[in-house]
């Protein structure tokens, strides 16, 4: 099969590659741009650990080729503070949010998917936003607490977005 | 106590750190140490190993639950570009003996089918290729031809095989692995005694832990050398050499055995020696390091971690007053096709199946049945989830058939704050507890009585909500006595009694404090409470605490988070190691401050005169001056450079089982209790349940961080909800496991899960580990199915649904309702 080239943006930095067509975004992401904090659970669209936002949707990145990507903006956990952790990883440090964080990265992009557009959730709407996200460890509390506190630290940091 | 338990002697307690209030970090919800990396992206699963020429493996899997192997075509896979070699069970067997089994007399099993076929999903082939595309493309190709034998699916006909049907005809002639009765107290006598005895048969159905992530090994052969370099996410990396060293025919010593954060486990990594050396032997003859990270279906099929799967026909032996007098039962077993620790998961049942009630004496057949189904492997409770529900049900069902209420007759029954440590009659103890108090507390976090009420009147009015409540025990601390109690005591295999659990600590110039474990993170939190034991003992900054880990060749004695284990025995280990550093600092510091070693004391990292607040010398500063100021000490072997020292602690209290097996021993004495509350609201149209209101309250003695005990109740309460409602694995009369996947295997997700959960905790210490520290892992599965069994049960009262069989999935809950409509438009 021929490679075909794909350019993209990645946490902020333009990556271009060459690329099999079936390759999936979630072996690309992880094995040749060697970002290994996008985790594959099931490889078959359900548990959400590998999702990451492109062109800040939350998507499954093992559902998506990578060629499918050419041009656009994609945000792993990689890409998420500055250095740093962001308010919402500091919130999951905080609240106690992950155990063995395989599913951490998938909750991440799904919380932030969320707080982009709803900066100030319902439980209820945390728990649906997060409802294609499968925890094993957490009982998913402590999960709902983080993304409610990252809320309030968001809208603290920027009043105007709330 | 009964006499047969004369023998079995309570050995006194070696616990140095009593329990106490105010301590500084123990106690203390502070952040995980773990979190950071975790939440950066840079974890360190076992898929983000790379090894420089590493190539990947990709199985075929066999379609069949039984089938002879006639042969496999190989040849077209081989030509595939990419491909490095293509291998079947016989080209390894060329490198790897048989897999170990602590089974007795063990069932033989190999890494890669040889000739036959047991389970759907075994691997009969394995590609190795330069990347997995090209390896499961290859893997495709390839041809085998079956010869079917009948399939064993069903618990009790498996029983019956003959001919074709027996699994293991080479090594047993029935499909019954294991056939053994025991007697732990005047058992018949207590039952002729008994004024009722309640009989039950219960069901508990097959499913697993199934962690977000699957196993996964990177071994390299050291053809040089002779030995292998690999990773792996096994739970229990510094004791498999010594499990696997024969299978991979080296030394333990030649493994080198690294290990990597695992992204979950709830037991279903402790051991994963298949894949270690399916993968190990692969890389020998492929002469390239091997990666092999299982699918999600693979990790369904065949990753040797499928739970309990448990028929019991029980009998509890009762006085007209309500005493339980005696329990027995006989349970079949359905462990599939191989058999790798035996009936360990009863062994370990026994630790506490008598649940919180005085019962003075328990009879027990087990049988261990093989079918053509993936082996059991340990799922957080590794049985006693099982018998909790048993021994919750028998309850139940004693209050139902004596009229009276349950929660009045657990009370009545109760062992009393004043009777511990008490011992149950299969000779364990449970160290020490206060049932009534956690009991009041659940209660009180719910209001009970309250719920009672308004679930009697919503029925009244038509809905089906209803109220449940379980008493169950948290035996933690594990003794490996239970993987061999229950064998045949004339042949009882591998007769293990050790677990020990060891650290290094280094006080670094810096100021640092180095520490090296000797056990993985499962997604439990070991550099924590580490870092917050030593924090306490020692008084560093917890800062200042670094935490490594081990590989299995320069560290030692490390049996890894199982068993509700790790905090408890790694306190101890801390604790060890804190008296030799303390001793070493106090040497050195008495001399630096001329100052007799009595005259000084620990404070804010730093060794200080008692009474004389500025004259004190930090940890860092005496370390400073032990490993480069050599020459301001005195010249003897005491005053060697360095502060660092290595400790091992070893179990708090166990013991040997009886030799005529009258009783097993101590064996898993550090036992919490719990108590779970739940309302329910069922729809009877569909069988679907709603979690109006939860309540848990767990006694997990001295708690290190209470943040963290939440999140393993909580987690652990999920799984149980999941046992309970929605997780089972089907299989087909074929044998074809039919939904070895997410979207069918239906695990709770955060929509399923109760709104209003109340946590509550008491802490009764243990006097026998330091601190007091129970271990905490696994109860809110080994209670929140007896308690949401309950709820179901009392809002289907007006149908009266029994519930003997779990997961009560909708569709099954549906039919029970549908049973009784029937039975009552009958009536």
């Amino acid at each position: 099969m021929d490679k075909i080239e794909v350019s993209l943006t990645v946490n902020g930095r333009t990556r271009a590659a060459l690329v099999s067509p079936r390759m999936l975004l979630s072996d690309f992401i992880r094995h040749e741009l060697a970002l290994p904090g996008t985790h594959v659970g099931c490889e078959h669209g359900v548990c959400g650990s590998c999702n990451v936002l492109v062109d800040g949707k939350a998507v499954r990145s093992c559902l998506m080729f990578a060629v499918q990507t050419d041009g656009a903006q994609i945000t792993t956990i990689e890409g998420f503070g500055d250095g740093d952790l962001d308010p919402i990883q500091t919130a999951f440090w905080e609240e106690h949010g992950l155990q063995c964080g395989f599913c951490t990265p998938g909750m991440l992009a799904s919380a932030k998917e969320l707080l982009d557009h709803n900066p100030d959730p319902s439980d209820e709407e945390i728990r649906e936003a997060i409802s294609g996200n499968l925890c094993r460890c957490t009982g998913y509390e402590y999960i709902i607490n983080a993304i409610r506190s990252a809320a309030a630290k968001l809208r603290a940091a920027d009043p105007a977005a709330a | 106590m009964a006499s047969h338990l004369d023998s079995n002697v309570i050995p006194p307690s070696r616990q140095r750190e009593v329990p106490r209030q105010g301590m500084t970090w123990i106690g203390q919800s502070i952040k995980r140490v773990e979190d950071p990396r975790i939440l950066s992206g840079k974890g360190g699963y076992i898929d983000d190993i790379t090894v420089p020429g590493m190539a990947h493996a990709a199985m075929v899997r066999s379609p069949h639950a039984h089938a002879r192997i006639v042969s496999i075509d190989t040849s077209k896979a081989k030509d595939l570009p990419g491909v490095i070699g293509v291998y079947t069970g016989e080209d390894l067997a060329t490198v790897v003996d048989p897999c170990p089994s602590f089974a007795s007399p063990p069932v033989p099993q190999h890494a890669m089918s040889i000739g036959k076929v047991r389970h759907v999903g075994e691997v009969v082939a394995a590609v190795v290729a330069e990347d997995r595309y090209i390896a499961e493309d290859a893997a495709d190709l390839i041809e085998v031809e079956w010869d079917v034998l009948p399939a064993n699916v069903d618990i009790e006909a498996s029983l019956e095989a003959t001919g074709d049907a027996v699994i293991h005809p080479d090594d047993r002639e029935s499909n019954s692995a294991l056939d053994q009765t025991f007697a732990f107290g005047p058992v018949e006598q207590h039952f002729a005694e008994a004024d009722h005895v309640i009989k039950r048969r219960l069901r508990w159905n097959r499913s697993s832990a199934q962690a977000i992530e699957t196993c996964g090994v990177v071994a390299d052969y050291d053809a040089f050398k002779g030995g292998y370099t690999i990773h792996a996410n096994t739970n229990f990396y510094n004791f498999i050499p010594f499990v696997i060293g024969g299978s991979l025919r080296v030394s333990p010593g030649e493994l080198r055995i690294i290990p990597v954060l695992a992204g979950g486990s709830f037991g279903s990594k402790v051991f994963i020696h298949k894949i270690i050396i399916l993968t190990a032997g692969l890389a020998r003859l492929a002469g390239v390091p091997v990666k092999y990270i299982e699918d999600r279906m693979e990790h369904f099929m065949n990753s040797d971690s499928h739970g309990s799967d448990r028929l019991y026909d029980a009998e509890l032996a009762v006085m007209e007053d309500g005493t339980f007098r005696s329990l027995r039962f006989t349970v079949l077993d359905d462990y599939g096709a191989y058999l790798q620790f035996g009936v360990g998961t009863h062994g370990n049942a026994m630790a506490q199946v008598t649940g919180p009630y005085q019962i003075e004496s328990v009879g027990m057949r087990v049988i261990a049945v093989l079918t053509n189904k993936c082996q059991q492997g340990p799922y957080r409770g590794f049985g006693s989830e099982v018998t909790n529900w048993v021994i919750e049900r028998m309850v139940d069902a004693t209050a139902e058939e004596l009229g009276r209420d349950g929660v009045e007759l657990r009370e009545q029954n109760m062992v009393q704050p004043d009777q511990f440590p008490y011992m149950i009659p299969t000779g364990n103890i449970y160290d020490s507890g206060n049932f009534q108090e956690v009991l009041a507390q659940a209660k009180g976090l719910i209001d009970y009585d309250a719920w009672k009420a308004r679930a009697a009147e919503m029925r009244t009015e038509g809905r089906c909500v209803g109220v449940g409540l379980a008493t169950c025990m948290e035996r933690s601390v594990y003794g490996p006595t239970e993987w061999w109690s229950l064998n045949d005591k004339e042949a009882p295999g591998f007769t293990l009694t050790s677990t020990p659990e060891g650290i290094s600590a280094r006080i670094d110039p810096s100021g640092k404090m180095f520490v090296t474990l000797n056990s993985p993170m499962v997604g439990n939190s070991p550099e924590t409470v580490v870092t917050q034991i030593l924090a306490e003992r020692l008084t560093v900054a917890p800062e200042d605490v670094v935490i490594n880990y081990a590989d299995s060749q320069t560290g030692f004695n490390g049996v890894g988070p199982q068993g509700s284990r790790f905090t408890a025995m790694i306190a101890g280990a801390c604790v060890s190691a804190s008296i030799k550093l303390e001793e070493r600092l106090l040497r050195f510091a008495a001399h630096m401050l001329q100052r007799r070693p009595d005259d000084l004391e620990l404070r804010n990292g730093a060794v200080g005169v008692k009474g004389l607040k500025d004259q004190e010398k930090s940890f860092g500063e005496i370390a400073l001056t032990s490993s480069f100021f050599r020459l301001s000490f005195p010249d003897t072997e005491e005053f060697d450079s360095g502060l660092e020292t290595t400790a091992v602690y070893d179990h708090p209290i166990s013991s040997d089982p009886h030799p005529d097996r009258e009783h097993l021993g101590i064996f898993y004495p550090i036992v919490g209790h719990i108590c779970h509350i739940v309302a329910v609201e069922v729809d009877p149209g569909t069988g679907k349940v709603d979690i109006l209101d939860y309540a848990a309250v767990h006694d997990n003695g001295t708690i290190v961080n209470p943040r963290t005990l939440g999140g393993q109740v909580w987690g652990g309460t999920a799984n149980g909800i999941g046992s309970t409602l929605f997780e089972q694995f089907i299989y087909d009369d074929e044998g074809q496991f039919t939904n070895p996947n997410f979207a069918e295997f239906a695990m709770p997700t955060a929509n399923e899960m109760p709104r209003n959960f109340k946590l509550g905790h008491v802490e009764t210490p243990s006097p026998f580990t330091e601190y007091g520290i129970k271990g905490g892992g696994e109860g809110g599965r080994l209670g929140a199915p007896s308690a949401l069994t309950t709820a179901i049960e009392d809002a289907l009262k007006t149908y009266g649904v029994k519930i003997n069989s779990l997961p009560v999935t909708p569709p099954t809950l549906r039919g029970l309702i549908r049973e009784r409509e029937l039975a009552i438009t009958a009536e």
